[in-house]
């Protein structure tokens, strides 16, 4: 039975049931009819991706590679250079690492107009294992040239980073969950665009920095953390990874000097090591500290689990911002003290 | 070759791991049923009858080596290494869930049996090749026995490793195809046709033979007559039924994964029972 699709706006009790890659799949039908450039690509994962929905509705205009990724990807690239506009759907881990030459050099290389929606990114695929578990994807994309690298927070943020992909120019990389993530936005109304992160909570003592799934753990977090801790929390939601908000971040630094980069990847080259680096080359100081897998890799369990284990839930976040309120850092040119 | 006792043996193992792999799927919350089924009277042939294996010394050098390239079968190999006494098998019921060993794809490093990881497709093939080449460079005499699924071979660093399988005789190598016909979005021949299969081994240079992967005699009798083939690997293409012995599974697309309830297992239980009873097992 293939899927009924309505409008480009469904309510927010469609958001709520249907998991980010259905979503995703929604709109990339509603997208289909408008734009009659885009095309779909899959590996044997049509179903899994949900990019199955705009194979069921245009049926002439994608295209089941098998399980071949590497050669998907190059595929991809020839048709963006016939002039149609590639959205192509596979689990992160297999994008970002079987394809990555694939990604670099056809696509990134000669700044092709394929757009990536990478589903189960991060360790939502939990009990799957590391095989399946995409924990690098943020730092092998964002250090491709001319790839724009895009976490949106939940199903809603999906369907607008989808949406603004399709005007975008360029290589997209849409890194989005396995599904059943609750949400964290209630309906579209809001400013989304590419590069410019979003102040959810105003707060002077801490800035947190999320992305992903880990936005409305970070919200939660944040009011926890007012209520009981009398702390006044920023909490920014960062959906997209490169271009980085230097403005904002740099904002937080000065205004909070506490931050804290929550991120469902390694700690090594994705969110944490991007803010990193703006603050480094600031000359700005202020206490830092970067939430994620720490040089590992997963272990097996449920998804509630490993979020758990990761300090990636709310708990883990309210425990890391506690440490960091204790943490010692330079606010004068004293560096005596700091020993 | 089997003989009558011996056949008798494998058949009720192998109905014992069958229906070890429902149970551990109802507790696991689900699994890659369909594609753990279709292969594991290849698996219980291997395990219980050619591999030169110790589960008292997993670490032996000079053991036979054994690579499941489609990880996602790690519901039919991890209750195979169970039942060959590699661990306890209590320690099933922890499939899945946090910090288990086991989870659908099998880790190497917390697997006591397991030869590789596994899990992400096209991988398998030329890590066993770099087994064979091992023993043949150390002058071990071990083989290395690896299994893909159809579907898999989509992939092209299967055909990068058999290209230099080949390229390398190597005849300690011997592969299994299991030739389900399905994949995730559908049948294998509709959503990238294999056919003719055969004909491509052959092309490639491997000794090719199609066999009924559900039937020990043929299954042993291929073996045999792989084991003795000198200069160039084997590839045994073996026609199988995804879902193999839960009739409500068989050839369904959809039990690719899934999880069964109460209601679902005590049927699939009393399936894999009346197969084996036709069989006269
Ligand atoms: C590189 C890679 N791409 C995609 C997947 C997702 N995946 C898991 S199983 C599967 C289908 C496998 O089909 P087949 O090899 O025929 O296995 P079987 O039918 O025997 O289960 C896919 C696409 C994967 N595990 N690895």
């Amino acid at each position: 039975m293939s899927k009924k699709v309505t409008g480009t706006t469904w309510n927010v009790y469609d958001a709520n049931k249907l998991t980010q890659a259905e979503i995703y799949g929604q709109v990339l039908c509603d997208l289909g009819d408008e734009h009659s450039e885009i095309v779909g690509l899959s590996a044997d994962l049509a179903k899994s991706t949900k990019i199955g929905l705009f194979q069921e509705k245009f049926p002439e205009r994608f295209v089941n590679v098998g399980i071949a990724e590497q050669n998907m990807f190059g595929i991809a690239a020839g048709m963006a250079k016939t002039g149609l506009k590639p959205f192509v759907s596979t689990m992160a881990v297999f994008a970002s690492l079987r394809a990555a030459e694939q990604i670099r050099t056809d696509i990134c290389y000669q700044k092709l107009n394929v757009k990536i929606i990478a589903t189960h990114g991060g360790v939502a695929f939990a009990s799957a294992g590391t095989t399946h578990q995409a924990t690098e994807d943020i730092a092998i994309m964002r250090s491709f040239a001319n790839m724009t690298v895009i976490v949106p927070a939940d199903g809603i943020e999906t369907a607008k980073a989808v949406k603004a992909a399709v005007k975008y120019p360029g290589p997209v990389y849409i890194r989005i969950g396995r599904g059943f993530e609750p949400s964290y936005y209630k309906d579209e109304n809001y400013d989304f665009q590419i590069g410019k992160s979003i102040e959810i909570r105003q707060g002077t003592d801490i800035t947190i920095i999320a992305t992903g799934i880990t936005v409305l753990q970070a919200a939660e977090a944040a009011d926890f953390l007012a209520e009981n801790d009398g702390l006044s929390v920023r909490v920014i939601n960062i959906h997209t990874i490169k271009p980085i908000d230097k403005e904002a971040i740099l904002k937080a630094v000065t205004e909070t000097r506490r931050l804290l980069t929550v991120e469902e990847h390694s700690t090594i080259g994705g969110l944490g090591t991007a803010v990193a680096d703006v603050i480094a080359e600031s000359g700005k100081g202020c206490a830092f500290s970067k939430v994620g897998l720490q040089d590992e890799f997963a272990e097996i369990g449920y998804p509630e689990d490993l979020y758990a284990h990761y300090k990636l839930n709310a708990d883990g976040i309210i425990e890391n911002v506690r440490e960091i309120m204790g943490k010692d850092f330079e606010e004068d040119d004293n560096w005596e003290d700091e020993y | 070759m089997l003989t009558t006792d011996e056949h008798k043996k494998l058949l009720e193992t192998a109905r014992t791991i069958r229906h070890s792999i429902i149970d551990t799927t109802m507790k696991a919350g689900g699994a890659h049923i369909g594609g753990g089924l279709s292969m594991l009277d290849i698996l219980v042939i291997l395990y219980f009858k050619y591999l030169n294996i110790d589960p008292s010394n997993p670490d032996d050098p000079h053991r036979d080596r054994f690579i499941l390239s489609k990880g996602h079968g790690a519901i039919g190999y991890v209750p195979t290494l169970a039942e060959r006494g590699y661990f306890d098998k209590a320690l099933l019921d922890t499939f899945n869930k946090f910090k288990s060993p086991f989870g659908m794809h099998p880790d190497s490093l917390k697997i006591k049996g397991c030869d590789a990881s596994t899990g992400s497709l096209g991988h398998g093939l030329p890590m066993a090749l770099g087994m064979a080449l091992g023993a043949k460079m150390q002058k071990k005499d071990f083989n290395t026995y690896c299994i893909v699924g159809d579907g898999e071979l989509n992939e092209g660093s299967n055909w990068e490793a058999a290209m230099a399988a080949a390229h390398h005789k190597a005849d300690n190598l011997i592969l299994f195809v299991d030739r389900n016909m399905q994949m995730i979005d559908g049948p294998v021949e509709q959503i990238m046709g294999l056919e003719p299969l055969a004909d491509k081994w052959k092309a490639f240079g491997w000794e090719t033979l199609e066999i009924d992967g559900h039937d020990m005699i043929e299954l042993s009798k291929a073996i045999d007559y792989a084991l003795e083939i000198k200069g160039k690997p084997t590839v045994l293409i073996a026609k199988t039924i995804k879902g193999k012995g839960v009739d409500f599974m068989e050839d369904q697309t959809k039990w690719h994964y899934g999880a069964i309830d109460s209601e679902k297992g005590k049927q699939a239980h009393l399936s894999v029972d009346k197969m084996y009873a036709d069989l006269g097992i």
